[in-house]
């Protein structure tokens, strides 16, 4: 990862247009956030409740989800369990195929981009369409989102118009806004119709009532959930809450939180297929659970905490790495702190242990996050779990990122640090012959002067102003 | 797939943990009056461009006429079966806009219902002041893309079935009881920021949403 | 009212910014206070806590428990010092015997400006010329802490003094301690923009509560070349308000 890791900001920092662009949007994303939470208190409620709701359904996950699938059963939705990615890419092409599917229509999820389904489709022959618009421009790109909640993010108008000219040279150049969505809108209700079945993801399954909720403003969740003959929903096995009335303030928090909205248009409750007598609505309903590596993070206390996202992207709006790189910049599946808490653990430390460090741990996440994931803390949480060497816990990659110079010098600095009169010594010394100590100090002085060390510490200092240690 | 289904729930029962019922529920409500919810909700639905009227049992059927026309629709599908729909088929004849029933399943008329419907009219069960959301629960005589396809999309809402929370709504209409194969709530006119953060309405769903509140 | 503080000056103040820490604890002891100042202290255990070797830390963090044997309150001119004894001590020792001692100092700690208003509730004279100010609240007085109303409100006591607000000025200025070394690149794009943001103001003075902050901003500044200086807030209050 590293070099990889590397390459990539540099390139993201390189880019000024592309900073100077996130900057306005989270900007503006901030903005609208605090304008729908004018209410300090009332705010803080919520987020505590939040936590309440989220952290109750986590204490009895294996039993809610149980419940989740005997009602979902009891409503006519067929319920899938995917270990793994390939697992449930697998699941999906299956019913796709036994329903003879050539062109499907997708409702915008982040699990169906965990899966990279999109190219595991394609590969054997099914039109795979992103139809929320977000999505349809980066598909249209040929790349991935940068965001979890606005896909496109990174993309100005200038670059849609022209990525919009490209791929659709018969229809007149333009970059108004209203414009480019008349022909997104216009090309995707002709696929709407043509679609065999259709892809969702889900933002809460309740289990008292086995219910699939979708969260979205532009109608193109309820298209794809609603026009084909089949609809296929696939999600994380942490979604599910317990009970219904768990639902409304879950759905307050988040949209706030995601785009300052206080709803989105459309808040789409399924319960299943279409009943005898029904004129519309899908044929047949599957659900499919992806656990991939989720049940490994849900084994540790601490880290448990990871699954209570909502996935509302509120820590990466209020994020000063990602208001720096942009998402592609993290080169995964999710960006921002939350993809930082959980993609080294989905991935393993080897892999992806670096990004826990890419924090300056400044805690703006953990601020914001309705449900009061303590990101900074889980994030040093990861830093420790990649170093250490006691072979307890969970986390995939314990220990792979120790470098042994690296423990060296903090088994050095901790032998000084802890015996004080080694380190009055020594830091009297640094004093003394601060003359001599190097004035570069790596990248620290590319753009920065290297810090001065006093004359005096100031251990010497308070003795002559009179202080005393009893 | 059972064995993934055991492998997983088994991964996730070796982590002790008790089923307890700590969380304190509560249903968030509001205060509001009437007056004050029809006023908040029709704030919050103007503020994402629906268009609230308010008008009244006798006159409704002629001010949805006056407004299609002012919107240049040419046909109405809706639902004959329901009391409204009666209603609006003894007074449209003269409107010159067409009255089309949703009276077969999509897949008979998939096209037409894209293509040719300028229109569509549905009750609903109720509003959320709080957001300025509508309740739908679709059924067989007003399915589902009723209050999707159609490019305007008009609500029947009865002042008195407005709640001042969903919370309230949910816990005073007890959907946990049963609720249909399809329930929504519907605040506004299809929408999207997804270009460069710039609100661009009418995206995939309606491009206009037009609530008529009788009181 | 206590009458008895612990002054932990910490690591980089001791060595960096000495003088901040005789203002910090001169600013306690004119209000009447005992200032202790305990010899054996070295280091809170921070570095090597975010950076993952947590051995090493809680070795480092234990060597400092003993010093605050009695019940007064620990002041810290740091916020994230402040925070690292106050939030990560009783994390870091959960388990182990020295656990209710790690507690037990966690509870009494505060960082200083916080300890100035809230405890305090100090009175500043101020007796400086005029001067235009930036304040950089570090994120974890503002966060960890909760105390970003103390530095504003100290500030806004001093008559001659004129606080502008530096835009994003809740925004993290890209220290991060050992980020700053393993992520250069991304840490130079946050000082980069939080020195053009603080020179924007036109202030002449920057002031922090973090010699992180401080040696971050403050060699940013000098690298780039003329600029606002950097100063330590307990230096600049103390300076501002003492009779000569």
């Amino acid at each position: 990862m590293s070099g990889e890791f590397h390459d990539s900001v540099v390139k993201a920092l390189g880019d000024d247009a592309l900073r100077q662009h996130l900057r306005r949007a989270m900007d503006s994303l901030i903005e609208k956030r605090l304008a729908v939470f004018p209410d300090q208190d009332a705010l803080q409620a919520l987020r505590r409740y939040g936590m309440a709701i989220r952290g109750n359904a986590l204490s009895k996950l294996p039993q809610l989800l149980e419940r989740f699938e005997a009602r979902c059963e009891e409503n006519g939705v067929h319920v899938h369990w995917a270990e793994t990615t390939d697992e449930a890419n697998k699941i999906v092409f299956e019913i796709l195929q036994s329903n003879d599917v050539k062109r499907l229509v997708k409702g915008k999820s982040m699990v169906s981009e965990e899966m990279g389904l999109n190219h595991f489709l394609e590969d054997k022959g099914i039109e795979c369409l992103e139809s929320d618009l977000g999505e349809f421009i980066i598909q249209l790109a040929g790349e991935t989102p940068s965001h979890i909640v606005m896909p496109a993010l990174h993309k100005s108008k200038q670059e849609i118009a022209e990525l919009f000219h490209e791929k659709f040279p018969d229809i007149p150049y333009s970059d108004d806004v209203d414009e480019l969505t008349a022909v997104a809108r216009g090309i995707l209700r002709e696929k709407f119709m043509q679609a065999d079945a259709g892809i969702s993801g889900v933002n809460f399954l309740i289990a008292e009532t086995g219910t699939l909720c979708l969260v979205e403003n532009e109608g193109n969740g309820r298209m794809s959930t609603t026009v084909p003959r089949l609809h296929i929903a696939v999600t994380g096995i942490e979604k599910v809450v317990e009970k219904l009335a768990d639902v409304p303030p879950l759905l307050s928090l988040l949209t706030r939180s995601a785009t300052g909205q206080p709803i989105t248009t459309y808040f789409n409750m399924i319960k299943g297929p279409r009943q005898p007598g029904e004129k519309d609505g899908p044929q047949e309903v599957h659900l499919v659970l992806l656990d991939n590596g989720r049940s490994r993070i849900f084994a540790d206390e601490e880290l448990q905490a990871t699954l209570r996202c909502i996935r509302c992207g509120a820590c990466i709006n209020h994020c000063p790495i990602y208001t720096r790189l942009g998402g592609h910049a993290y080169g995964t599946v999710y960006p921002g702190p939350i993809g930082s808490i959980l993609e080294p653990q989905k991935e393993g430390l080897e892999r992806l242990g670096e990004l826990a460090e890419a924090s300056t741990l400044c805690g703006a996440c953990g601020e914001v996050c309705p449900v009061r994931i303590p990101i900074p803390k889980l994030l040093n949480r990861l830093r420790w779990e990649g170093v250490r060497q006691d072979g307890t816990g969970e986390t995939s990659g314990q220990g792979r990122r120790r470098k042994h110079s690296e423990s060296l010098a903090w088994k050095g600095w901790s032998s000084l640090a802890s015996r004080p009169v080694l380190y009055r010594i020594a830091v009297k010394s640094a004093c003394r012959f601060r003359r001599l100590l190097p004035q570069q100090l790596g990248p620290w002085t590319h753009v920065r002067k290297a810090p001065e060390i006093a004359e005096k510490p100031l251990r010497e200092l308070v003795e002559v102003q009179g202080f005393t240690d009893e | 797939m059972n064995e993934s289904r055991q492998k997983i729930l088994d991964r996730l029962r070796t982590v002790s943990r008790e089923e307890g019922g700590w969380l304190q529920r509560r249903v968030d409500k509001r205060a509001w009056s009437e007056e004050e919810k029809v006023q908040r909700f029709a704030e919050c639905m103007s503020a994402v461009r629906a268009e609230v009227y308010r008008t009244s049992e006798v006159s409704w059927v002629k001010d949805l006429q006056r407004i299609l026309k002012s919107k240049g629709a040419h046909n109405l599908l809706y639902a004959p079966v329901k009391p409204h729909g009666k209603l609006l088929l003894e007074d449209f004849s003269s409107s010159g806009i067409e009255l089309l029933p949703y009276d077969l399943e999509v897949e008979r008329w998939k096209r037409r219902l894209f293509e040719e419907m300028d229109a569509s009219i549905t009750g609903c069960r109720g509003a959320i002041a709080e957001t300025g959301s509508l309740i739908l629960w679709p059924d067989e005589e007003e399915p589902r893309l009723l209050s999707l396809i159609p490019p305007i999309h008009c609500v029947l809402l009865p002042a008195e079935q407005i709640y001042s929370t969903f919370s309230e709504a949910v816990d005073i209409q007890g959907w946990v009881e049963g609720m249909p194969t399809n329930a929504l709530l519907i605040s506004g006119p299809s929408k999207s920021a997804d270009i460069a953060q710039v609100l661009a309405y009418g995206v995939h769903g309606p491009k206009s949403l037009v609530v008529l509140i009788i009181p | 009212m206590p009458r008895t503080v612990y002054f932990f000056a910490t690591c980089l103040v001791d060595m960096f910014y000495p003088n901040a820490g005789l203002a910090g604890m001169a600013l306690i002891k004119r209000e009447g206070l005992k200032v202790i100042y305990p010899r054996n202290q070295t280091c809170c255990g921070q570095p090597a806590y975010n950076a993952g070797y947590r051995d090493e830390a809680r070795k480092v963090a234990a060597a400092q428990l003993d010093l605050f044997p009695g019940n007064h309150p620990i002041v810290v001119p740091s916020g994230s010092c402040a925070g690292m004894m106050k939030h990560h001590y009783p994390d870091l020792f959960f388990g182990k015997p020295e656990h209710a001692k790690a507690v037990d100092v966690a509870d009494r700690v505060w960082e200083l400006t916080g300890f100035l208003t809230d405890v305090l509730n100090i009175k500043l004279k101020d007796l400086g010329e005029p001067l235009r100010v930036a304040l950089h609240t570090s994120c974890s007085t503002r966060r960890e802490m909760g105390m970003a109303h103390a530095g504003e409100s100290l500030l806004a006591q001093l008559d001659a003094v004129e606080v502008v607000e530096q835009t994003h000025k809740a925004e993290c200025c890209g220290f991060g301690g050992s980020f700053a070394v393993k992520q250069p690149e991304i840490s130079s794009a946050m000082v980069r923009d939080k020195t053009e943001a603080l020179r924007a103001t036109e202030a002449s003075l920057v002031v922090s509560q973090d010699s992180g902050c401080l040696m971050n901003i403050g060699g940013a500044i000098e690298h780039q070349g003329e600029g606002p200086k950097t100063q330590h807030i307990a230096e600049f209050l103390w300076e501002r308000t003492r009779e000569r």
